[in-house]
């Protein structure tokens, strides 16, 4: 009971080898002979379940005992005492009615548990780069370290949507799907053949690179494809909605457990304990990091005495307050002047398009990514010196600049996608000149033959010079990826100027120069940490707003995340010194993560946008000829399934239903939340039970 | 499973899977790292559980241990005849309680008994100081010492003893937004 467990745990704190107290209650009335045995047919059915309580708690025993605080040669010893406990009567137990299938269920049971851990093993060998965060854990500390810990959960991710998307979309079109210059949609139209395997070309993702796999485009919209049937649409679809579904569990199980670990942050009531006791980083393992660490510590022991010595002098809160709003409203020029910088870009390369591209200059065809990518840059660090007026604590300015690059690159890429979508309506207008223009010139090549003369042969066009109609999928994932491209070489470029050279030219001007570099401006810079995991999360929102319209991009963020793993540890190690003050942006974990949830929610909600209202172009993609896109579900269920199949999924989609169980779910979800919020309530009240009984045993 | 492993039987490995958070590969790569602290002391083969243990003047030298301003108590803690002489047992133990797996409440309870310099099983203004001279390398003055100690335990003693028992410093660490990234050890 709970007294038991509080001796357990005063033992415990005493250090005493007390062994755990064994329920042997069953022992006593138990049937001995005289050598020991047990013979259970003798024992009374209470006894029996007696018995079986005390082997079951016996294994939960065995599962605990890596978190038992006892000397491990205690511990050791326990296991082996439990487990011939465990094996001795529960094989006694067996006996009698249905013992073979206990039995059985045991057996299984082990052969189980050492699967779990021999692929727990496997697992964790599969785990990669561990020594590369070793090292910069023991040179920077765990804040550093946590960005590159972030990185490698999401190459994790990225892996498990590439291999949906590469193996259940791209790998069955390639080898199943029509072939090359089949149709006219996976044919390089005449008119751009003679560029098509250009570099320049290429880069921008247009020939060759435009009618393949990689884009929306190519795909065929055949309902089954190949020896076995492969439905193609309906995979497309599902994978487009599974990567999404996949993305929102990983997030909220990462969420949840943190949010198990992590205490209340940011309360204030213990502020000289928690520096006394948790300030020291175990796992800084460099004798220079150290030095920094403990005059960091040193500092901020100085300044809280301070702060507790001296009474706040607020003097002129109302000059405090002007600058502050001052501030803000400078902020938020700059955001409103960025969006609409963007929306211009984004007009005047829509009228360069229609110009034709080949009449412009490489900064006029790739001004979008440009500017997006320098505004990425240049804007924090306006936020950050405007933030010099506001006069924060460091830890406030930090959540403070969080927020204004999160809305900045949230509006910026809004307003590229409200630019965007100028982009289709214009290419949906197309579409209908061209299906008029379409049935002129089929009208010309069976050229006055007769609607009904069928006796005539069929002439043979080649693909590549039927006229094609224009494809806004395509468009909208060549978008993305060109976007991904310039933002990866944007961040590459800044390391390498930024960080790199910087470095260079401190290490080896400082001879020759009159103030040492080193020590004032510019010195060597140190790893910006809430800014990299920022961008780390913004290039994961634009990969699931265009996975659905270019399925190669989880592949090419995969190979981006694999780059920039390699290419940061080199400069984090090489060109970067540990930061002289750690401030992090919140308490837990779960700061970052709720960002990613919202970024995630946001980037999915234009994707399901277009899917939901804009009809499928016509001539291009796995939903061409369908009025939308969810119609393809639609489709299987009438054709693929049974016919009690749909007439039953027809009752469940109607309103009269869904409208109640939507009902049925908030009312579960206002029962769970209150229910936990008592239970909450309980475990406090639990707690100051817990220590009142202690002081109590204490005064004795 | 193939590995032509003699240094432990396969019970043994067993064994200290259930009662760590180690894997096999990971035990196996502790008991090279113990052997190279001292390897004319530790034999390779440990099927008939020698008992050997290394003095702590070796295992400080250790690179995870070695910058760390508590490695003397943290070594002490674990050792079993509390003088600082670690068995490959209290080895694994230390490593595994300092993991990045071992829960909250267990590193809380090793931590309390790492801080308690004295070893009475509390915390108290004596051990509050060496903790606060060895994190600060004794840059603050005595009256900042003090200051700090006397703040210090304000806030956490709930009981009004002075000193801070075992539950006055789960209360404190359990809200400690850092405790458990900064108390881990990577092996």
């Amino acid at each position: 009971g709970e007294k038991e467990k509080l001796n357990m745990k005063q033992a415990d704190m005493r250090g005493t080898k007390e062994k755990p107290e064994t329920s042997e209650d069953g022992d006593d009335e138990e049937e001995v002979n005289n050598d020991g045995e047990v013979r259970p047919e003798l024992l009374s059915p209470e006894e029996l379940e007696k018995l079986k309580e005390a082997v079951d708690e016996k294994k939960k025993l065995i599962q605990s005992l890596r978190g038992k605080p006892w000397p491990m040669k205690q511990k050791l010893v326990t296991l082996r005492e439990s487990q011939l406990f465990v094996e001795k009567y529960e094989g006694a137990l067996g006996k009698g009615k249905g013992r073979k299938l206990y039995a059985y269920k045991v057996m299984m049971t082990k052969k189980w548990m050492k699967f779990q851990r021999d692929f727990e093993n496997f697992k964790i060998a599969c785990i990669p780069w561990e020594m590369k965060i070793k090292e910069i854990e023991s040179h920077f500390g765990s804040s550093v370290a946590s960005y590159f810990i972030f990185l490698r959960w999401m190459y994790g991710i990225n892996m498990i949507l590439f291999g949906l998307t590469f193996g259940l979309v791209m790998v069955p079109e390639a080898l199943m799907g029509r072939a090359y210059g089949s149709i006219p949609r996976k044919t390089v139209p005449r008119a751009e053949e003679a560029g098509a395997m250009d570099f320049a070309v290429l880069w921008d993702f247009g020939g060759y690179a435009q009618y393949s796999v990689l884009f929306y485009g190519y795909y065929n919209n055949q309902r089954a494809i190949g020896w076995f049937k492969f439905r193609m649409p309906l995979s497309y679809f599902l994978v487009g909605v599974g990567t999404v579904a996949y993305s929102y569990m990983v997030v909220i199980r990462t969420m949840a457990r943190n949010a198990n670990e992590s205490g209340i942050g940011d309360d204030n009531s213990f502020n000289f304990s928690w520096k006394m006791f948790t300030s020291w980083d175990y796992l800084i393992g460099n004798p220079e990091t150290a030095d920094n660490k403990f005059a960091s510590i040193t500092t901020s022991f100085k300044e809280a005495i301070l702060e507790e010595q001296e009474s706040r002098k607020d003097d002129n809160i109302h000059l405090t307050r002007f600058l502050r709003v001052l501030a803000n409203f400078l902020v938020l020029c700059c955001l409103a002047g960025s969006g609409y910088l963007i929306y211009f870009v984004v007009r005047r390369s829509q009228k360069f398009a229609l110009d034709g591209l080949e009449n412009h200059s490489w900064w006029e065809r790739n001004e979008v990514n440009m500017v997006m990518s320098l505004l990425g840059m240049f804007c924090p660090m306006l936020f950050d010196v405007i933030s010099t007026l506001e006069n924060y604590h460091p830890r406030v300015a930090l959540q403070w600049q969080l927020g204004r690059i999160f809305a900045l690159f949230l509006g910026n890429l809004y307003t590229f996608i409200i630019a965007l979508m100028d982009a289709i309506n214009l290419k949906r207008k197309e579409e209908k000149v061209v299906k008029y223009n379409i049935t002129m010139w089929e009208a010309t090549l069976y050229n006055g033959t007769g609607s009904e003369n069928s006796t005539a042969p069929p002439i043979t066009i080649h693909p590549a010079d039927v006229p094609r109609g224009p494809c806004w999928e395509t468009m909208v994932g060549q978008e993305f990826v060109r976007l991904i491209i310039s933002d990866t070489m944007t961040t590459y470029i800044t390391l390498l100027i930024g960080d790199f050279l910087r470095a260079v030219l401190v290490r080896f001007l400082n001879h020759c120069w009159c103030w040492d570099l080193e020590a004032g401006f510019p010195s060597y810079s140190e790893f910006d940490v809430s800014g990299n995991v920022l961008g780390l999360i913004f290039n994961q929102g634009m990969i699931w707003m265009g996975a659905f319209y270019a399925p190669c991009l989880p592949a090419l963020n995969l190979l981006r995340l694999h780059v920039s793993m390699y290419l940061q540890c080199w400069a984090v190690m090489c060109c970067n010194v540990p930061q002289e003050r750690v401030f992090k942006a919140s308490g837990s974990n779960n700061f970052y993560m709720a960002m990613l949830l919202v970024i995630l929610f946001l980037s999915t909600l234009p994707a399901i946008y277009t899917i939901v209202t804009i009809p499928p172009s016509f001539d291009c993609g796995p939903f061409s000829g369908k009025n939308r896109m969810f119609d393809v579900i639609q489709e299987t269920l009438e054709s693929d399934f049974p016919a009690w199949f749909s007439k039953v999924f027809s009752y469940a989609s109607n309103p009269g239903l869904v409208l109640p169980f939507i009902l049925l779910m908030v009312l579960a979800i206002y029962y769970l939340q209150s229910t936990s919020k008592s239970y909450k309530e309980a475990n406090v009240e639990l707690k100051k039970k817990l220590q009142m009984v202690i002081q109590r045993l204490d005064n004795f | 499973m193939g590995n032509k492993q003699t240094t432990f039987t396969e019970e043994q490995l067993e064994a200290y899977q259930d009662c760590t958070y180690f894997t096999r590969k990971e035990i196996l790569s502790l008991h090279g790292r113990y052997r190279e602290l001292a390897p004319h002391l530790v034999p390779l083969d440990y099927t008939n559980n020698p008992d050997i243990k290394v003095p702590m003047a070796l295992i400080v030298t250790m690179p995870e241990l070695k910058e760390n301003p508590f490695r003397d108590r943290i070594v002490e803690t674990f050792s079993e005849d509390g003088q600082g002489n670690m068995s490959f047992n209290d080895f694994v133990d230390m490593f595994s309680a300092l993991c990045e797996m071992a829960p909250r409440e267990l590193k809380t309870i090793y931590a309390f008994k790492i801080y308690d310099f004295n070893r009475d099983n509390f915390i108290c203004k004596e051990d509050l100081q060496k903790t606060l001279n060895k994190l600060t390398k004794g840059e603050l003055t005595p009256e900042e010492v003090t200051l700090v100690c006397d703040k210090a335990i304000e806030e956490a003693d709930l009981d009004a003893d002075n000193k801070l028992s075992f539950s006055d410093f789960e209360n404190m660490i359990s809200k400690a937004p850092d405790f458990l990234s900064n108390f881990h050890v990577r092996i």
